[in-house]
């Protein structure tokens, strides 16, 4: 029953995009249906069906909001098989005979799939509700619909396909699906030379993954008999072997899940997406990364060692400081969210690092809380970067531009879309009361845990990633104060931002509504979801978490109730009680209560002007000289002498561009030398067909007497 | 009943924050041959501002009026989860020091805002400088605090503190790193002189001040008193951690008013150990901040790994 749920959720996603191809079939369409019309006249539907549905002006339209319709009913599947299965806690195994016929597709339906079921539910329902108004923008010659639904709707089915894959091949089929149709949603905007570009990147580095996930495979399945994942569970490997799968894995998962150094193509991706994709792909499809991962390292190979879970440790941490720093010099917004999802997507493998070493070290239930961690976070993750996507979207739709410096004054102008916003930057921040802090905290509970570890190097290691930690919070702080600030807050700097208005879509403001609303929901009541979490570590570590009560409504306390503890009700409570006593008894006086409102002060300066205000490249310009190893800072100022004397300065040009090292670095050797590789392959290609026929011969000599031998 | 104790102590706390800086004020100008104000001068500067009607600039929007009651409130907050005269606080349990830590962080984040809201430069200037200094501040901050939690296992701070106290006078290496660690991190946090001076309108220096020049009224009655509170939250928790000794771990009426005593001798110390600092020490250039903080996170680490390698049992 629930195995049809999740199938249903499938092929729902498939039909919507499917149904997105009928955008150039309205003349066939309507022939279909004025026949049926004359066929059976006494039903009103045919008829009304064409002058009605089928009519020129508005099939496109009804069309869009079909396709999304049926993707947000697979949205709704996928959110409650997710939940049937975490609530019933069962194992679910199918076959089905499609694909090869001596290879069936192996199905398994378990708690860790139905997590990430209901986070892609999620993700996919308010993409659809916020879908029909945001491409209603898009023209139809240029941006035609029927690619974009068509390919939204295979994404979704890959990605969905992927969770429920119980064998190697099945597992690549839909992993590759789920590529391929994300590499052409990334595409979709090809008339940018840039975003062909970013594309093929993307494409790139998602094969040359797919190919080291693969390899991966195949480690585990040379020492079993078969591909399915239960014959893999049961392969017994040497620990080399099992560190070069795990190799092999992290690399594939990770170049998805864009840790650093292999995250180049996310920035680039992402941000050139439309924004309700951009929102699928960094809130859901590096998730389904994470999802590989720790299906291959927890559940596939059975012993971890605490060496991986130091290279775990290690790159998140990376990963973690390295995005925020990145994300915080972009004036780009999606550009910039692209960046902080690579932070997020650190401290998840950070805190996976950690349960890795608790596991290997003999602590399961502490690795319970990591894992706990983890997964929460990428809940949170999924829910506040989704907002946030679909929030910048709003923002492009209203003023075409993605640019920073082109924003200000919006909480005027957009005062709904502003404060959900607001929402989306506190949880990302990891304020309390909001559910991005609840994973941080829990992500520190489980370092604080390093006490009880024998081995001196890691109790010394861990304690500062958890520093790392901190200041990767800090500093995503001060990356979101940024955005808010200088997209929301101020002067107006542009036209377009100046004559801004609120969306009036009411679908694109209801997903946002409804991410905020569950942003703050399990920032208050976390243990809605620990509670789902706890059975689903119990399933893959054989462990839940120390504390039996740790999902109590009221307290959060993971480990005793002795060693820590959060309840953010309490906290809710209070701080509503102290902000409600202050305003109601500072605002006692009727003189005083109201405001005057007048000009601002400036220290007397006066006549205030948008340009005067702090841009992105000022707010961050304090970090950047600090930091200043991080980036390749490219910075120049000219300056127009043109002035009477030589002291007099006409004007002034700023330039500032940012480059990743890893590109320089790491990126450029590998070109040169797959280049200068090619270059020497070339040589024996010399054009003539006598030569070719020679190699033939050559080849064919050789394998007989291979055969021979 | 000690529900009833947290909520008293809460309030004298919110109550004694003025007072303490008006201390720290008093004894500046004793060093720096002035006369000095009346201890109450803080208390008649918030009646007057809160009896003023606000000015608020046309542009501002509803973060830069409703900041200072989230600021102030998150700082209320905070004041009643760090144990001030009793280790009996049953309110610690709802927030432990992470969570006081993201308080913190919340207060900051509104401020920040509001700074950028009205659109002038001073106020983005301040805002761009301080979430640069706190991002530097935080974590060495939580540094000098994990290596009290892991010395004590919990990071419930009334526990660690009893944890502190039931161990009696022991010198710990990693205590005195921290210690130092967290000093540094609470000057450069309540913006002293080093890091900041409270005391100018100075362009080029001030960062705490320029992101609430557009304050008036009772706002800036709050954003002040909430800074006051942020003094003696640093001043407490500096106090009470490492040298809890006085505070009341059980609710007898003499013990409280020891406790009393204990914390109010303690903090006087404190400032004017800090008034002396701060008339001898100079204020130093903005891209300085780094290196202090830096050493701060240092010593922060040192106390973490010497707890680690020398004072774990294992």
């Amino acid at each position: 029953m629930v195995l049809i749920l999740a199938y249903a959720a499938v092929l729902l996603s498939l039909a919507s995009g499917l149904s997105a191809l009928m955008m150039h079939q309205r003349p066939a369409l309507e022939a279909l249906a004025q026949a049926y019309s004359r066929l059976f006249p006494e039903h009103r539907f045919f008829r009304r069906l064409s002058t009605h549905y089928l009519e020129q002006n508005r099939y496109p339209s009804t069309l869009r909001q079909g396709a999304f319709a049926l993707l947000g009913m697979s949205g709704v599947l996928a959110i409650s098989a997710g939940l049937a299965v975490m609530l019933t806690q069962q194992v679910l195994t199918d076959q089905i005979g499609l694909g090869l016929p001596w290879l069936p597709w192996h199905m398994r339906f378990d708690g860790l799939s139905g997590f990430f079921f209901l986070i892609i539910g999620i993700a996919v329902l308010t993409v659809s509700l916020y879908g029909p108004g945001y491409v209603e923008a898009f023209s139809e010659d240029k941006q035609p619909f029927a690619p974009l639904g068509l390919f939204t709707g295979l994404f979704v089915a890959g990605m969905l396909l992927v969770l429920l894959a119980d064998d190697a091949f099945f597992f690549m089929i839909a992993w590759e699906a789920m590529s391929v149709a994300s590499y052409f949603l990334v595409a979709f905007q090809h008339e940018n030379p840039a975003n062909r570009r970013a594309a093929f990147l993307y494409l790139l580095m998602a094969e040359v993954g797919a190919l080291s996930i693969v390899l991966g495979f195949g480690v585990l399945a040379s020492f079993a008999d078969g591909f399915t994942f239960d014959a893999l569970r049961q392969a017994h490997l040497s620990t080399s072997w099992a560190s070069i799968a795990f190799a092999l894995a992290l690399l594939g998962f990770g170049m998805k899940a864009g840790i650093v150094p292999i995250h180049v193509w996310l920035p680039e991706a992402h941000p050139v997406a439309p924004s309700h994709i951009s929102a699928l792909m960094s809130g859901v499809m590096l998730k389904v990364a994470v999802y590989g991962l720790i299906r291959f390292c927890f559940d596939l190979l059975v012993e971890v060692h605490w060496q991986w879970g130091v290279v775990l440790l290690i790159l998140g941490t990376l990963s973690a400081l390295g995005g925020i720093l990145y994300a915080l010099m972009q004036s780009n917004l999606k550009r910039l969210l692209a960046y902080s999802s690579v932070e997020n997507i650190g401290v998840i493998f950070l805190v996976l690092g950690l349960a890795m070493i608790f596991m290997a070290n003999g602590y399961p239930q502490l690795a319970a809380l990591g894992l706990l961690a983890a997964l929460l976070h990428a809940f949170n993750h999924a829910l506040f970067k989704n907002l946030l996507f679909l929030g910048a979207g709003v923002v492009q739709h209203q003023i075409h531009s993605l640019d920073i410096d082109d924003m200000g004054g919006l909480i005027k102008r957009m005062p709904k879309t502003s404060f959900l916003f607001l929402v989306g930057c506190m949880s990302i921040s990891s304020l309390p009361l909001f559910n991005g802090f609840v994973s941080e905290w829990l992500a520190f509970q489980t370092a604080l845990q390093v006490f009880v570890l024998d081995n001196g190097v890691l109790r010394s290691l861990i304690p500062v990633a958890a520093a790392a930690l901190a200041l990767t919070a800090a500093l995503a702080a001060a990356c979101f104060v940024k955005v808010y600030g200088l997209v929301f807050l101020g002067l107006p700097r542009s036209r377009n931002s100046e004559k801004a208005k609120e969306v009036e879509d009411k679908g694109m403001l209801l997903a946002l509504e409804i991410l905020a609303g569950l942003c703050f929901l399990f920032g208050i009541f976390p243990s809605l979801v620990i509670a789902l979490l706890n059975p689903i570590a119990r399933q893959l570590l054989g462990q839940a978490l120390p504390n039996a009560e740790a999902t109590s409504w009221l307290w959060l306390a993971p480990v005793t109730m002795d060693q820590a503890s959060y309840a953010p009700i309490l906290v809710l409570i209070s701080v509503l009680m102290a902000a409600g006593i202050a305003f109601r008894y500072l605002r006692r006086n009727p003189e005083t209560k109201t405001m005057r409102r007048t000009e601002a002060w400036d220290c007397g300066f006066g006549g205030l002007t948008p340009r005067m205000q702090y841009s992105s490249s000022a707010f961050t310009m304090p970090i950047r000289r600090i930091f200043a190893k991080v980036w390749l800072i490219d910075e120049q100022i000219n300056k127009d002498m043109r002035g009477a004397s030589e002291l007099d300065v006409a004007s002034i040009h700023y330039h500032l561009q940012i480059q990743d090292h890893c590109w320089p670095r790491l990126y450029q050797p590998i070109v040169h030398a797959i280049n200068s590789l090619a270059r020497q392959v070339g040589r024996i290609q010399t054009g003539n067909i006598r030569v070719y026929l020679g190699y033939s011969f050559v080849t064919l000599i050789v394998m007989l007497w291979v055969v021979s031998l | 009943m000690n529900w009833l104790i947290a909520v008293i102590q809460t309030m004298l706390f919110v109550a004694l924050a003025p007072l303490l800086s008006a201390w720290l004020k008093w004894c500046k100008c004793l060093l720096q041959n002035r006369k000095a104000p009346s201890l109450l001068q803080p208390y008649r500067d918030l009646i007057k501002l809160i009896r003023k009607q606000p000015a608020v600039a046309e542009q501002a929007s509803w973060i830069f009026t409703r900041s200072p009651y989230i600021i102030f409130s998150a700082m209320v907050l905070a004041a009643s989860v760090v144990p001030l005269i009793t280790v009996d606080l049953p309110t610690t349990a709802s927030a432990d020091v992470i969570v006081l830590v993201g308080f913190f962080a919340f207060a900051r984040f509104f401020l920040a805002l509001a700074g950028l809201d009205v659109g002038t430069a001073f106020g983005g200037m301040g805002s761009s400088r301080e979430m640069t200094i706190s991002s530097l501040a935080e974590p060495a901050m939580l540094m000098a605090v994990f290596t009290l939690t892991m010395t004590a296992s919990t990071t419930n701070l009334a526990l660690a503190m009893e944890h502190v106290l039931n161990e009696g006078m022991v010198l710990r290496p990693s205590f005195v790193f921290a210690l130092f660690a967290l000093i540094l991190v609470a000057i450069a946090e309540t913006g002293r002189i080093p890091v900041d001076n409270p005391a100018t309108h100075l362009e080029l220096t001030m960062i705490h001040e320029a992101m609430i020049l557009e304050y008036s009224g009772r706002h800036l009655a709050l954003i002040e008193w909430a800074s006051q509170l942020k003094l003696m939250l640093y001043g407490v928790l500096i106090a009470n951690i490492f040298l809890p000794w006085g505070i009341a771990q059980a609710l007898g009426a003499k013990a409280l008013v020891y406790g009393l005593l204990a914390i109010a001798l303690k903090l006087a110390v404190l400032c004017a150990l800090l008034a002396i600092a701060e008339t001898l020490v100079a204020k130093m250039r903005l891209f300085r901040v780094q290196e202090y903080l830096s050493f701060a996170y240092l010593l922060g680490l040192l106390g973490m790994l010497s707890h680690i390698i020398l004072e774990a049992s294992r």
